[in-house]
């Protein structure tokens, strides 16, 4: 019992007096803050402004935003003077109505300098691995995608209503997965989350950089989207899912969903 | 001297790191810890429940908590317990439309089921989420003039005057001081024992059963967003809750007397808005919907088929509105319900453990 006791001890002034002598020059390592931030070609889109129809799409639906939930992952800093690539390797679920993780910490700490800083909108493949999460298993009910569309999870649930043609105001649920080809066997998937590149960003004792969402790009640039043809059921459908990368990524240099705000330090 | 000192450090650094900082009790009077008893499915699957710092489960706590649920003297005519509306065959809920109170007075809504409640990550109860922990939850039937019609000095004084629940308290609290406090702290603890997590579905999960042709194509119909599309709401085989704990308005009228959330928010946005109850056990916890109004699954069925109706606030994923829903044919229906029933746990309704102790 003495000898543990003792054991104990020593291992405590160990821990305590560990590194009093190292002549290395300390590196200094940070942790960086990301706020979300989400509007309609420039309008910011806050809780008073869901289940409200005053948006009109690039093809012309006024419509509304019910709900706006959406997931990143592997935030990466490219170190510019060392070459060095910080990968965070964890993810974050925005949800914009209820205003939860708007800001997000990435679990990494990177010495502080120049950086190229992105992240990936959705789950890569390597990430969408069906189930693994229980905290997104536990999210919304379930943030999952069936089996049947091969599994991992959503990327993104947009919905809310519009005017159609005839005048009257019908539901639409844009939500983004993996595309999955339900008519081969085996169902065919293809990874359609996106690298989002913010550029060259100065990382320093406490840096705070804004991403913004345009959600008005989701409709618009390459693909118009016509809520008329494409308003629910968009899960099982691989062309729409195509369409929606499209739109939101930098797809055939269009502008993409998202982009840099703000960087404060 | 030396090894004193060092003696005497080891025991600081011990004191501090078991020092219980979750005791909140009087006195720092610590009853005796018991873990609730996590399906292995929900352990792999989801987080872990939510169990309030100042309300750990206890075994005095959970014992004094089941003999007050079943007790009518919490009524104020000795004649209504909690489990006079929260059947256990029932997957404690009530199988009458409306819960009748002590004077004869009907509700408004259906009760809802008791289980897996800890799992309710949100923390907002009843239908239109106005409780906003177990605990809380368990404080209004005592005083709600159409339920138990009782007030919680006259609970105390009832309590305080019986024989062994003085002597309980002290056990699960410290105290023999009974209040409304530790009473629905109690009630709560046993609420969050009250897990549901053995069903043929949850079996099958765990590759010990097998479903059959018609219930796993009645899963293929639930998870399919062209036919059923029920997974938005109720969760998929990754969720055993099967439920989102959120609100949603799902159809059933075109004017919301009854605004739901909404009457609690004050939000337009949510008239008409309730929590989406979980399917598991459906096959007990009959009538549906927040008011009761479908006696039978394939009631419920039929709405989401045919049985749409629009209103300002219906939730977009509900859909062909205007065609009354997805219209399922009489061949999925029946294969949906097949898969619905795998959802249901007997052993749950007929657990000892959640029978009445008295």
């Amino acid at each position: 019992m003495r000898k543990i006791a003792l054991a104990l001890m020593t291992s405590v002034f160990l821990i305590g007096c560990n590194n009093d002598d190292d002549t290395q020059p300390a590196v200094v390592e940070v942790s960086v803050d990301f706020t979300f931030t989400q509007n309609w070609d420039g309008d910011p889109i806050e809780n008073s402004d869901f289940d409200i129809p005053q948006y009109t799409n690039e093809n012309g639906e006024m419509m509304s935003i019910s709900k706006l939930v959406y997931l990143i992952s592997d935030v990466t800093f490219i170190s510019l003077s060392t070459g060095v690539t910080y990968d965070a390797g964890d993810y974050n679920l925005i949800n914009v109505r209820d205003q939860t993780n708007l800001t997000f910490t990435p679990d990494i700490e990177i010495p502080e300098g120049d950086y190229i800083v992105s992240f990936t909108f959705g789950f890569d493949d390597e990430d969408n691995q069906d189930g693994i999460y229980q905290d997104l298993n536990s999210a919304d009910g379930g943030w999952n995608v069936p089996m049947m569309l091969g599994g991992g999870y959503h990327y993104m649930r947009l919905e809310g209503k519009f005017i159609d043609d005839t005048g009257s105001l019908e539901n639409y649920a844009y939500h983004t997965i993996r595309a999955a080809d339900t008519s081969t066997d085996p169902v065919t998937l293809q990874d359609t989350s996106f690298e989002v590149g913010l550029g060259q960003i100065t990382i320093g004792s406490s840096t705070n950089i804004e991403v913004q969402m345009n959600v008005a790009e989701w409709f618009k640039n390459p693909n118009t989207w016509d809520l008329n043809v494409l308003s629910t059921v968009l899960m099982p459908n691989f062309d729409a899912q195509i369409m929606m990368f499209e739109n939101g990524s930098t797809f055939s240099n269009s502008q993409g969903a998202f982009s840099l705000g703000s960087v404060t330090q | 001297m030396k090894r004193s000192l060092a003696y005497i450090f080891i025991c600081g650094l011990m004191f501090v790191s078991c020092a219980d900082d979750q005791d909140d009790n009087v006195n720092g009077y610590t009853a005796t810890p018991l873990e609730l008893e996590i399906p292995p499915l929900f352990a792999e699957k989801i987080l872990p429940p939510v169990i309030p710092e100042d309300n750990p489960q206890t075994v005095e706590g959970v014992a004094l908590g089941r003999k007050l649920f079943f007790d009518k003297k919490l009524s104020a005519d000795n004649t209504l317990a909690c489990a006079g509306c929260h059947s256990q065959a029932n997957a404690f809920t009530d199988p009458r439309q409306f819960s009748i109170g002590i004077d004869g007075i009907a509700g408004t809504r259906n009760s809802m089921p008791l289980f897996n409640v800890a799992w309710n990550y949100n923390e907002l109860f009843f239908w239109d989420g106005r409780a906003t922990s177990v605990e809380n939850q368990a404080l209004a039937p005592v005083t709600d003039p159409i339920e138990m019609h009782n007030t919680w000095s006259q609970v105390a004084t009832t309590l305080q005057s019986d024989a062994r629940y003085p002597v309980m308290f002290e056990d699960a609290f410290g105290t023999q001081s009974i209040d409304s406090v530790l009473v629905t702290k109690a009630i709560a603890q046993f609420i969050r024992t009250l897990i549901s997590g053995n069903s043929k579905f949850d079996r099958y999960l765990a590759g010990t059963e097998e479903l059959s042709p018609s219930e796993l194509s009645g899963l293929n119909i639930f998870l399919d967003e062209n036919r059923g599309d029920c997974f938005h709401c109720h969760g998929n085989p990754n969720n055993p809750l099967w439920t989102d704990n959120i609100f949603h308005n799902n159809g059933l009228d075109e004017f919301h007397e009854d605004r739901g959330r909404g009457g609690v928010t004050g939000d337009p946005r949510e008239f008409g808005t309730f929590k989406t109850p979980s399917l598991r056990n459906l096959e007990y916890t009959a009538p549906y919907m927040h008011d009761g109004r479908f006696a039978t699954i394939d009631e419920v069925i039929n709405h989401y088929s045919e049985g749409l109706v629009y209103s300002e606030t219906i939730d977009p994923l509900m859909k062909k509105v205007d065609e009354g829903g997805v219209g399922l044919t009489p061949e999925e229906k029946a294969d949906l319900k097949a898969f619905l029933l795998t959802l249901s746990d007997p052993e749950f309704i007929s657990n000892p453990d959640f029978q009445d102790p008295n």
